[in-house]
C-alpha cells in the first residue's frame, strides 16, 4: 500500500478527514521552509503537499505567485526541491508527501529521471496542475512505473460526462478545486461543497481533497464535513509574507513556530470532525 | 474524438494538427482541469463553424467592408531599387482598420464568441495592437473588453492604451514577471479560470491551447490566400520567398500556411534578436530556446536549466515573448520554414530605410522583417520575388523610435 493510501486507511479508521498544509519548497528562503516542512507534522499535519516553484504558475494568485518568485531569488530547484524531501525523510518515514507543480520544469528535468528521482528521494504523489487527463501519457507510465500516485484535479467545471476520464489513472486521493478561479482568492460555500462532493463519490472511491479558499479552522472543518481533507496554502504563505514584508524582507526568530501554531490550530478543526465517509 | 479528414491531401503540410491539437509533438491542451471544459466547447463551437456555410461569408463580409480587406500587394520599386537584387512586394495588412493583421483574428474570433452566447471578453496584448484590435470589435459587437498588458508596455506603447481606453476597453497592468506580454497573458488566463462561463478568451497569436494555434492561424491565413493571388496577377507566378516578423508568429503563419505545400516557395520567419543572439536580452525561441510548455502547449521556449522560463528582449513590444506558436516549431523542425533574426538596430535601420523610400513608416515588428530582406535581397537575382509582411503600420512606435535615435519629442 502507498504511504498516501496507508495514510487515508489509518485516518478512516480514527474517523476524521486530513489535514494537508501546503508549503512552498525555498520560500523565503531553504531553511525556512526546511524548518516548516519538518515542523507540519508534531503540528498536526496528516499529509503535506509542496510546492514546485515555477516563474509562470497559471493558476495561482499573488500569494503563491510571489512565493515562487521568493524561493527563486533565493536559490530553489526542482533538484534542491527534491533534496527537501529526502532531508525530511530523514526523520519521517510515515507521512506522504505531494509535490504540487507545474509541467515545465518536470519536462526539463527529465520525466523519467524525475520519476525515479521522486520515488527514491521519498515523494508519494504528483499534482502536475497544466497537466489534463488530455496530455497525462506524458508522465503517467513513468509515475506508475515508480509507484508515484498521480492526484487529479478535479474543478466545478468538470462535469459527470468528463468525470470518467479525469478519474482514469488517478491514485492516492482527488483534488477537489473548490472554486472557478485562482488559488488564494475565493472560498467555496457549503452548499456548493455539499453538491459537489456527492456528486464525485458516485465516481470514485477514492479519498477526495478539498483545495483553493480553504483559509481558516472553521473552513477546514468545513471542508472535511464533506470531503476527506482540507489543503491550505494561500493562509499560511501570507503568514511568512506578512513578517518579510514587516522585517526588510528577513523572516522573524518566530515565524516559523507562527505558521505552525496556525497549521495547529487548523489540525484541531479538523479533528473536532467526524469523518464524512 | 475521430481525426479531422485531411483538408489538403495526405501529403499535405497544411493537414495540421491532429485530434489532439499536435503538429508533430508541438502544441496540445496544457491548461488546467478548470479550463480544460471550455477548451472543448472552443474547439466544438469552432468546427461547427467551419462547419456553417453560413460563416465564412459572415466573416468576409466584416473583412470586406469593415476591415478594408483585400489588403494591397505594393511592388517596392524603390526599395527594390535601392537594394538592387529581388524584387519586394509588400503585403501592406498595416493599412486595415486598427493598423495591423490582429484584427482578421479578432473578427473570427468575435464572431465565435457570439455564437458561443459569451457576453465578456477578455484579451492579452504586447504592443496594444492586439488589445486595440479587440477593444475594437468588442465596440462593434458591444461587449465589455478587459484587456491584460505588461506594466512595461503598458509605458512604452501610451498611444494604443488611450486607444483602448477610447473604444470602451478596460486596461489592467500585469506587474508580476517582467510586466510583458508573458505575464499579460498568465493574466488573461488566470482571468479565465475565474470566469469560464461567461468569458470568450481573444488569443492574439497562434499560441495558447489546441485549438487557438489551428483556429488563430485559419482566421490569419487571408493574408496568404490573398497575397497568392495578388501575386498570381500581377507577375504570373509564385513568389521566391516569402518573409515576415516573428512574434507569438500568427502573421508569419497567416502569410506561410497557403503557400506551405509550394516546395519552390522559401519561407522565412524573422525573430527578435534584440541585442543580439549571444546576448541573454532578445526573444528568439528557435533561435536559442529548447521545448517546452507554457500557456496551455508545448514548442520552443526561453528557459534556464532548471525550466524557468527566461525574459524576452525586443525594442519591439510585439514581439518580446519567450516562445513561439507550436506550429512555427514544428515547421522549424522538418526544415520547411527558415528561422532567421534580426537585432534592435537592424529593425531601427529598416524601419528608417521602409520610411524615407517607400513612405511608409512600418511597424517596428515588421521591420524587422524588413531587415532581413535589406540582408538578402542584394545578393539575389532581379528576376527573384520576395513577399514580405507588412503588417503592422508604426504610428504606436514613434515614441520608442525618438527615445531610440536620441529625438525628444
Ligand atoms: C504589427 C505587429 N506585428 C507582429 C506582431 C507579433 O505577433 P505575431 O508574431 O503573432 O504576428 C505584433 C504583436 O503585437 C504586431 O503588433
Amino acid at each position: 500500500m502507498s504511504r498516501i493510501a496507508a495514510r487515508f486507511a489509518k485516518l478512516k479508521a480514527e474517523g476524521r478527514g486530513a489535514l494537508m498544509p501546503f508549503v512552498e519548497a525555498w520560500d523565503p528562503d531553504h531553511a525556512t521552509s526546511l524548518a516548516l516542512l519538518k515542523g507540519m507534522p508534531a503540528a498536526g499535519a496528516d499529509l503535506i503537499e509542496i510546492g514546485c516553484p515555477f516563474t509562470d504558475p497559471m493558476a495561482d494568485g499573488p500569494t503563491i505567485q510571489l512565493a515562487g518568485r521568493r524561493a527563486l531569488d533565493a536559490g530553489a530547484s526542482m533538484k534542491n526541491t527534491l533534496a527537501m524531501v529526502r532531508d525530511f525523510r530523514a526523520d519521517d518515514t510515515d507521512t506522504p508527501i505531494i509535490l504540487m507543480g507545474y509541467l515545465n520544469p518536470i519536462l526539463s528535468y527529465g520525466v523519467e529521471r524525475f520519476c525515479a528521482d521522486c520515488a527514491g528521494f521519498g515523494v508519494d504523489g504528483l499534482i502536475i496542475v497544466d497537466l489534463p487527463s488530455e496530455e497525462a501519457d506524458l508522465v503517467l507510465p513513468h509515475a506508475t512505473a515508480n509507484g508515484l500516485d498521480i492526484i487529479r484535479l478535479i474543478a466545478p467545471t468538470t462535469d459527470d460526462a468528463r468525470l470518467p476520464l479525469v478519474l482514469n489513472g488517478s491514485s492516492g486521493f482527488v483534488y477537489y478545486v473548490s472554486i472557478t478561479g485562482i488559488t488564494g482568492t475565493r472560498t467555496a460555500s457549503g452548499d456548493e461543497l455539499a453538491d459537489a462532493i456527492p456528486r464525485i463519490r458516485r465516481f470514485t472511491d477514492l479519498p477526495i481533497a478539498i483545495g483553493f479558499g480553504v483559509r481558516t479552522a472553521a473552513q477546514a472543518a468545513g471542508a472535511v464535513t464533506h470531503a476527506d481533507g482540507a489543503v491550505v496554502a494561500s493562509a499560511l504563505i501570507d503568514i511568512v509574507k506578512a513578517d518579510l514584508d514587516s522585517n526588510g524582507g528577513k523572516p522573524k526568530p518566530d515565524t516559523v513556530a507562527r505558521v505552525l501554531a496556525q497549521v495547529t490550530a487548523l489540525a484541531e478543526g479538523v479533528r473536532g470532525v467526524r469523518s464524512a465517509a | 474524438m475521430n481525426a479531422p479528414s485531411p483538408r489538403f491531401g495526405a501529403n499535405s503540410l497544411r493537414n495540421g494538427p491532429d485530434a489532439r491539437g499536435r503538429f508533430g509533438e508541438f502544441g496540445g491542451r496544457f491548461v488546467a482541469e478548470t479550463l480544460m471544459p471550455l477548451i472543448l466547447e472552443v474547439e466544438a463551437a469552432y468546427n461547427a463553424a467551419v462547419a456553417d456555410p453560413a460563416f465564412q461569408p459572415e466573416l468576409d463580409r466584416y473583412l470586406k467592408d469593415y476591415v478594408g480587406r483585400p489588403s494591397p500587394l505594393w511592388f517596392a520599386q524603390r526599395l527594390t531599387d535601392r537594394l538592387g537584387g529581388a524584387k519586394i512586394y509588400f503585403k501592406r495588412d498595416e493599412l486595415n482598420h486598427t493598423g495591423a493583421h490582429k484584427i482578421n483574428s479578432c473578427m473570427g474570433q468575435i464572431l465565435l464568441a457570439k455564437r458561443m452566447g459569451k457576453t465578456r471578453v477578455i484579451a492579452e496584448t504586447g504592443a496594444g495592437q492586439h488589445g486595440v484590435a479587440t477593444a475594437t470589435v468588442c465596440a462593434l459587437f458591444g461587449l465589455p473588453c478587459t484587456v491584460y498588458m505588461g506594466a512595461v508596455d503598458v509605458a512604452r506603447q501610451a498611444p494604443n492604451v488611450f486607444r483602448m481606453k477610447l473604444l470602451g476597453a478596460e486596461v489592467i497592468p500585469v506587474t508580476s514577471g517582467a510586466s510583458t506580454l508573458k505575464d499579460a497573458m498568465n493574466e488573461a488566463l488566470r482571468d479565465w479560470v475565474a470566469n469560464v462561463r461567461d468569458t470568450f478568451y481573444i488569443i492574439g497569436t497562434v499560441a495558447g491551447p489546441h485549438p487557438y494555434p489551428m483556429m488563430v492561424r485559419d482566421f490569419q491565413s487571408v493574408i496568404g490566400n490573398e497575397a497568392k493571388a495578388q501575386l498570381h496577377e500581377a507577375e504570373g507566378r509564385l513568389p521566391d520567398m516569402c518573409v515576415a516578423a516573428i512574434g507569438g508568429g500568427s502573421n508569419a503563419m497567416g502569410l506561410f500556411h497557403p503557400f506551405l505545400d509550394d516546395p519552390s516557395v522559401r519561407l522565412i520567419g524573422v525573430e527578435a534578436a534584440g541585442h543580439g543572439l549571444d546576448t541573454f536580452q532578445h526573444a528568439a525561441s528557435l533561435s536559442r530556446g529548447r521545448p517546452g510548455v507554457l500557456h496551455g502547449n508545448r514548442t520552443y521556449l526561453l528557459q534556464n536549466e532548471d525550466g524557468q522560463i527566461q525574459e524576452a528582449h525586443s525594442i519591439s513590444a510585439g514581439l518580446d515573448y519567450p516562445g513561439i506558436g507550436p506550429e512555427h516549431s514544428w515547421l522549424h523542425e522538418i526544415g520547411r520554414v527558415e528561422y532567421e533574426a534580426a537585432t534592435d538596430q537592424e529593425a531601427l535601420d529598416a524601419f528608417q530605410l521602409c520610411t524615407r523610400t517607400e513612405g511608409i513608416i512600418p511597424a517596428l515588428e515588421p521591420a524587422h522583417a524588413l531587415a532581413h530582406v535589406a540582408k538578402i535581397a542584394p545578393a539575389m537575382d532581379r528576376d527573384k520575388i520576395i513577399v514580405m509582411n507588412l503588417c503592422g503600420r508604426g504610428d504606436k512606435d514613434i515614441f520608442t523610435v525618438a527615445e531610440a535615435l536620441g529625438v525628444k519629442l
